[in-house]
């Protein structure tokens, strides 16, 4: 890389708009990013950022691969010379293996010498996932979060809907469910067992 | 050899207390009343375990002797251990699991709350991270204190039961020594005394709505935090810290 052309422009991930081009949209792969198989000498600066980004945009998370780290808001920025990553839950042991993930990804397109640092404040919570990310949970059977994670705090614990049939006439079986993030619910429609991705 | 540094061993009582509940609750894989209990266990564990290597990790940094997380759970021994002696009581029943779930994850809720706001940005950081897991802890304690306490006799009986055997183990919850104190005056650490009403007010109100008594005060145990253990952590270490042991920095 290049070093001191536009150096540390930092680009604060959230949400969805900024990657670029598109109309809200993903990008166009080919337009900014070239095929990850193929390491190209990176340029530096700003182009570089973005690269970067749709480089993370495609990492699935390694729990519920239907949607990406960033849609996760596991990423919390991007820096030209750095990636910035926050755990979702303290104990989730997934969160390795995600490093690992960005690390192969990011070396397999010549970003060899980007640092991935780990950020603990502000704590991560699910008001970070993105709009994408939460239509794709549903999508793939796990109900999305409610949006204000402070507000719908334990003590006022709102309905999901069933990720499958709509219905709004679900209920909790457990708190906890087959990874940190979820809770077991169930749906008295259609009487299917789901997934919630629990508000955090 | 030079004393300890105070942030070093508060760190190492933060992370013990966590390691050790989470050790203690992993016994229970496999062989809770429920697959949702069993989970929901094993969740509470995994959260500890998380805190724990966050605290240690942070408390390895500051000794700068170069022990990370794993070196300090896995190479110290119990002389070493920092942890209160309510966390490395045995589980008992489920009744007595839930007991020490409750009046713990009750304290610690109130402790990390507090600890977020400590003017040690590590430490701060940890802290506002966990509480938000501690809560879910918390919750789920005590539904199970209301929902045995106000069950049938014998649930009853059990949940009274583990609450006494685990009351003896409260007062070492709230102790103050000259490390923390001091730290304390500098914003750093939680002042553990002042946390005891609020305690109290939460835990009497769960105990009323699971129509239980508060166990009788009894003469209080104390010494964790200065090393001086229970004969059950021992037996905690030897099967947590064997592989480290016998195999020495292996890796796989």
């Amino acid at each position: 890389m290049v070093k001191g052309v536009n150096h540390a422009n930092p680009s604060p991930l959230p949400h969805g708009r900024e990657r670029g081009g598109g109309e809200g949209g993903r990008l166009p792969e080919l337009a900014v990013s070239p095929p990850l198989t193929l390491p190209s000498p990176p340029h530096g600066g700003e182009g570089d950022v973005a690269r970067l980004h749709a480089i993370l945009l495609k990492i699935p998370d390694p729990e519920i691969p239907a949607v990406s780290i960033t849609d996760l808001g596991i990423v919390r920025a991007v820096h030209e010379d750095r990636v910035v990553i926050t755990p979702t839950y303290t104990g989730c042991p997934a969160t390795l293996h995600i490093e690992q993930s960005i690390r192969r990804a990011l070396d397999a397109a010549g970003f060899a010498q980007v640092r991935i640092e780990t950020a603990l404040a502000p704590p991560w919570t699910t008001d970070w996932i993105s709009d994408e990310g939460r239509e794709q949970l549903r999508a793939y059977g796990i109900a999305p979060p409610p949006k204000g994670a402070e507000r719908a705090s334990l003590r006022n614990e709102t309905h999901a809907q069933c990720p499958r049939c709509g219905s709004m006439n679900t209920e909790e079986i457990s708190r906890f469910g087959s990874t940190p993030c979820k809770a077991l619910w169930r749906c008295n429609a259609c009487a299917e067992p789901f997934d919630r991705f629990k508000c955090h | 050899m030079a004393k300890p540094d105070p942030l070093f061993i508060y760190a190492t009582r933060l992370g013990d207390d966590s390691l050790i509940l989470g050790q203690r609750l992993s016994e229970w894989c496999g062989h809770a009343p429920t697959i949702e209990v069993d989970l929901s266990l094993a969740n509470v564990a995994l959260d500890l375990i998380g805190q724990a290597t966050h605290f240690l990790g942070f408390a390895g940094k500051i000794e700068g002797r170069n022990r990370d997380a794993d070196a300090l759970a896995f190479r110290r021994d119990v002389l070493d251990f920092g942890n209160c002696l309510l966390v490395e009581q045995p589980n008992g029943d489920f009744a007595q699991t839930t007991a020490r779930q409750f009046l713990f994850s009750t304290y610690q809720e109130l402790l990390l709350d507090k600890l977020a706001g400590s003017t040690c940005e590590d430490l701060a950081a940890i802290a506002a991270k966990a509480v938000k897991e501690v809560a879910y802890h918390r919750k789920l304690a005590s539904d199970w204190v209301v929902r045995l306490g106000d069950g049938t006799e014998e649930s009853k009986t059990r949940m009274a039961a583990g609450l006494d055997w685990m009351w003896r183990f409260v007062d070492e919850l709230f102790e103050v020594d000259d490390v923390e104190s001091k730290l304390a005056k500098e914003g750093i650490a939680v002042d553990r005394s002042a946390l005891r009403a609020a305690w109290d007010a939460r835990i009497d109100a769960v105990l009323a709505e699971a129509t239980l008594e508060r166990p009788a005060a009894r003469r209080p145990v104390l010494g964790g935090r200065r090393g001086h253990h229970s004969e059950h952590l021992g037996h905690i270490l030897s099967e947590m810290q064997f592989l480290q042991r016998a195999y020495p920095g292996a890796t796989w």
